[in-house]
């Protein structure tokens, strides 16, 4: 066993007083210890996007993100998107828009385009396609989850 | 009594959309028991070679160290769908790099991971073939030196490297050459495409105190997982309980085992929970991929476009072990001829062994690589006579009462209609604005497929309360069609979708169904859901007369879950009633059943000269056709699709959006296959891409701006509400209409997949 150390993360709000280990990612840290399982493992490398949660509101590769250097930061993984009786209007529009096949990949993109919903609350076609373009989809073919992003758009308008 | 459509034809949400958007839903590796073990494999270093021995005793040294495996702790036989060629872990020799030689269960990943490292096997390294050429080279190294001694399913025509040898011969082909007035001769090259599903293979095992065992994993079956463990475990199917949790896709490759034995073994050896779940490289290295192919093809036509003959030969790489290659290979000989009367054919092929990963299902089952070879032809053949890409395939296009090769009717066949109506949408689309140094080109496809095979089966029975529960077995892998099998049992029994259940799949409680593949659930399992709610709707309106006292011809079941006397509009009985009536008073819980082998026509001995077929019957032909738009830089040779437009006779669209969503998904998966995707080995026979950051799966930027299905509906007879399969076909013409966008832009014609910048760049180099 590696040694390990003390340290407080906040998840969802909610404070976690952990032990870890000193290079245990927070991916790691999210599924193993917190049984937050809603981040995947879908390449361990940065790539695909499946472990993407938000880092003080900016989203990040849990699979690459060190929990020791998360101290300080808000984390927000998808389990912390909705409550138990009602989904984000993300969530919901990637529910009516058909955007969800495996759904393996759907973690990582809500959490990227929740993101990008806060810092722009009116993306252009393109720019959806830029932000969904940081997480791999294989089902989809990416056009219903950039229509479900327009969809949230056009619903907040309303 | 006719049925109205109450979720049929509606793009429902499916069921388990909320769950996975919650992230909730969980996969195998979400799962957790109580003093789970973790497991890993162990790869070979060497693409071929002898294991003269073993020496683990520093790894069992390990702290945390539960167990370790190799070869010799199996005893069964080889098995294998097609050909008996396989074993649970390399035994006597490896015959791939990274083939699984060991597993290990440790108390955590690390640790397993060191006693793999500290695992010492004792090598006699052996030449290796990598290559289609190697393997039929004279002398080669065998990869199965007892190939002749392997128990095989149907004649295969071995020998040497060749695993199976496959010809479909109609008409007069050697003579039909001299009456075309124009005749085209290619060879075409594919390479492996990696299936690169989201979520990596796993399983969890887990054992009681009588020592069975219960396997949750990522698969396409719960029943082959049963069947093929219990093989390789040399146990009683009844000894071992498979299970699906939410699975993040499959595309083929999940349809046979990956670790679900490793883990159930390491579990019987521990007597502890075992989770194996494959890193992203392992997932590359050791799962499956689609086959690597060479094809020469020849066609030819009269001036008047007629098609008349067409020569296929065709070479897959089959990698290790036989697994569905004898099959794919046979569905490519068949599909060679594409969906056009041409009397005269000659389509045959081979898939050999060699040293690699083995290749195996993938959406399409060699039928991408011969529409890309065929469908290339086609539009040289329309260029050559001045003809029209789509009116060309117009005037071949197979209609209802054709016959496939092999003999087949078809019964329905909407691809006229495909053609007619992509061309006039495409006709009309707006121009998009011109680049500069970029080419624009438009190119089409059209193909066909099948829907169906073997066998399914289902159970419903109606809940004291009125409502249903229905158990098919079928594994959902992503597409929905939990929701589609849902849809079809409420419409036939007038209710809404949430007043039926659906069972999740268990080998212990749910009936027999083969597995989520050949773009056959909608179809297959749609009829057996089917055909069992009718005989559920048949035993509650026989009920219901004994409750309201009068005659079953009397009755109809209304929307709601109500029963009522016909023509007299306030009289009901509720479902709920029913079933009450007939929990306590007479005759027993209402259940219905349904079980069903593909039924059609069978390969026909007597109209086509058939040899090495792996299958003798198919399931609904499926057709469709595409149009694409590409961009070709000049200066880079990079190509970008534009715009898609796809259309499909699907029989009958149950659920519009998910149709859609198998479009466009089959699409850019097809993309990538078209453009960047290849798994590359070196000459040491080492996978040297197993990663994202190397094997390039397409982003939402290399998507295109727009996708645009077009859903034909020419009901099949044989279908639920005429639906039959639509899984492959957005991918199996997707090359094929690339290519052909890419020569009408440049002139010039791909005879390489993928279509990298390097090879479109050279093929415009070439032009100077």
């Amino acid at each position: 066993m590696n040694p390990t150390i003390s340290l407080t993360l906040t998840v969802n709000g909610e404070r976690q007083a952990l032990q870890v280990e000193p290079f245990e990612t927070l991916l790691t840290t999210l599924r193993e210890r917190l049984r937050l399982t809603a981040a995947k493992r879908g390449c361990n490398q940065g790539v695909c996007g499946a472990c993407s949660v938000l880092v003080g509101g900016e989203p990040a590769r849990a699979c690459l993100s060190l929990t020791a250097n998360c101290v300080d930061s808000a984390i927000t993984t998808v389990e912390g998107l909705s409550t138990p009786l009602a989904l984000s209007p993300l969530q919901a529009a990637m529910v009516s828009s058909g955007a969800i096949q495996c759904g393996f990949c759907t973690p990582g993109m809500l959490v990227t385009l929740t993101a990008l919903l806060q810092r722009c609350p009116r993306p252009s076609r393109d720019d959806i396609r830029v932000a969904v373009s940081s997480n791999l989809c294989r089902c989809t073919g990416y056009q219903k989850i950039v229509d479900a992003v327009i969809a949230t758009i056009e619903r907040s308008s309303v | 009594m006719s049925i109205i459509h109450t979720s049929v034809g509606h793009s429902v949400e499916r069921l388990d959309a909320a769950e996975k958007a919650s992230g909730e839903a969980h996969y195998v590796d979400d799962l957790y028991r109580p003093g789970m073990l973790h497991g890993i494999v162990l790869g070979s270093i060497h693409a071929h070679a002898r294991i003269r021995g073993y020496k683990l005793d520093a790894a069992r040294a390990i702290p945390g160290v539960a167990a370790i495996l190799t070869g010799e702790d199996f005893s069964c036989a080889r098995t294998g769908a097609f050909c008996k060629d396989e074993v649970p872990l390399a035994r006597g020799k490896t015959i791939y790099m990274g083939e699984p030689v060991a597993a290990v269960a440790a108390c955590d990943i690390d640790t397993a991971r060191r006693a793999a490292n500290a695992i010492e096997i004792d090598y006699e390294p052996l030449p290796a073939v990598l290559t289609i050429d190697q393997a039929l080279a004279a002398g080669a190294p065998l990869v199965h030196e007892d190939l002749s001694n392997y128990v095989k399913i149907a004649p295969s025509f071995s020998e040497g490297n060749v695993l199976w040898q496959c010809r479909l011969e109609e008409g007069k082909i050697d003579s039909a050459w001299s009456q075309c007035d124009v005749i085209v001769e290619d060879e075409f090259e594919t390479a492996a495409q990696h299936h690169m599903y989201m979520e990596p293979c796993g399983a969890l095992a887990e054992i009681d105190r009588g020592g069975r065992v219960t396997i949750w994993s990522s698969c396409q079956s719960v029943h082959l997982v049963q069947q093929r463990t219990a093989e390789w475990l040399s146990v009683p199917m009844s000894r071992i309980r498979a299970l699906a949790p939410k699975i993040g896709g499959g595309f083929g490759a999940k349809g046979g085992l990956h670790v679900q034995h490793l883990a159930a073994a390491l579990a019987l050896k521990t007597g502890r929970p075992v989770k194996m779940v494959l890193s992203r490289v392992e997932d590359f290295e050791i799962v499956r991929s689609r086959h690597p192919a060479r094809i020469f093809m020849k066609t030819g036509a009269k001036k008047d476009g007629t098609l008349l003959a067409r020569e296929a030969r065709i070479l897959l790489d089959g990698g290790a072990y036989a697994d569905e290659s004898p099959t794919v290979l046979s569905f490519a000989v068949l599909m060679a001829r594409g969906p056009y009367r041409i009397a005269h054919l000659r389509s045959r092929g081979l898939v050999v062994y060699t040293n690699k990963l083995k290749a195996s299902a993938f959406r399409g089952f060699g039928n991408p690589q011969v529409t890309f070879a065929g469908e290339s032809q086609i539009d040289r053949i329309a260029e050559v006579l001045g003809i029209h890409p789509v009116e060309l395939r117009l005037r071949n296009a197979v209609d209802a009462g054709d016959r496939w090769a092999g003999g087949q009717t078809l019964h329905a066949c909407g691809l006229r209609e495909c053609l007619t109506k992509l061309h006039n949408v495409v006709e009309a689309a707006p121009p998009l604005p011109a680049t500069a140094q970029h080419r624009r080109g438009i190119g089409y496809s059209a193909f066909a497929h099948i829907s169906g095979l073997l066998s399914t089966a289902c159970n419903i029975y109606l809940r004291s309360d009125g409502s249903l529960a229905v158990n098919t077995g079928v594994v959902d892998i992503g597409q929905g069609s939990d929701t589609i099998l849902t849809q079809i049992c409420a419409d036939a029994l007038m209710l809404t979708p949430e007043r039926v259940s659906f069972a999740e799949p268990d080998s212990d409680s749910s009936p027999w169904n083969w597995k989520t593949a050949a773009s056959r659930v909608t179809y297959m399992a749609g009829r057996v859901v089917l055909a069992a709610s009718i005989e559920v709707r048949d035993k509650i309106l026989h009920q219901a007369a004994e409750i309201m006292e009068c005659s079953a011809e009397d009755v109809e079941v209304r929307p709601g879950g109500l029963v009522g006397l016909k023509g007299i509009a306030g009289k009901t009985v509720t479902f709920g009633q029913v079933a009450s009536h007939a929990l306590a008073r007479f005759g027993g819980p209402i259940m219905g059943s349904s079980s069903l082998l593909f039924d059609g026509e069978r390969l026909d001995p007597k109209r086509s000269l058939l040899e090495g077929f792996a299958f003798g019957n198919l399931g609904a032909y499926i057709f469709g056709a595409q149009a694409v738009e590409v961009d070709v830089d000049d200066v880079t040779g990079a190509v970008r699709v534009l715009r898609v437009w796809s259309a499909h006779d699907v029989g009958r669209a149950i659920n519009p959006k998910m149709v859609e969503g198998q479009i466009q998904g089959g699409f850019v998966q097809g993309l990538g296959y078209a453009l960047t995707e290849e798994m590359q080995w070196d000459e040491s026979g080492r996978l040297t891409n197993p990663t994202l950051m190397d094997y390039k799966v397409p982003t939402a930027l290399d998507a295109p701006l727009e996708i645009n299905p077009l859903i034909i509906e020419h009901p099949e007879p044989s279908g639920p509400f005429g639906a039959k399969g639509v899984g492959e076909p957005g991918l199996i013409g997707a090359a094929a209409s690339i290519a052909n966008a890419v020569a009408k832009a440049t002139g010039k014609r791909m005879h390489r997949l993928p279509m990298t910048p390097e090879r479109v760049l050279d093929a415009l180099i070439g032009e100077a």
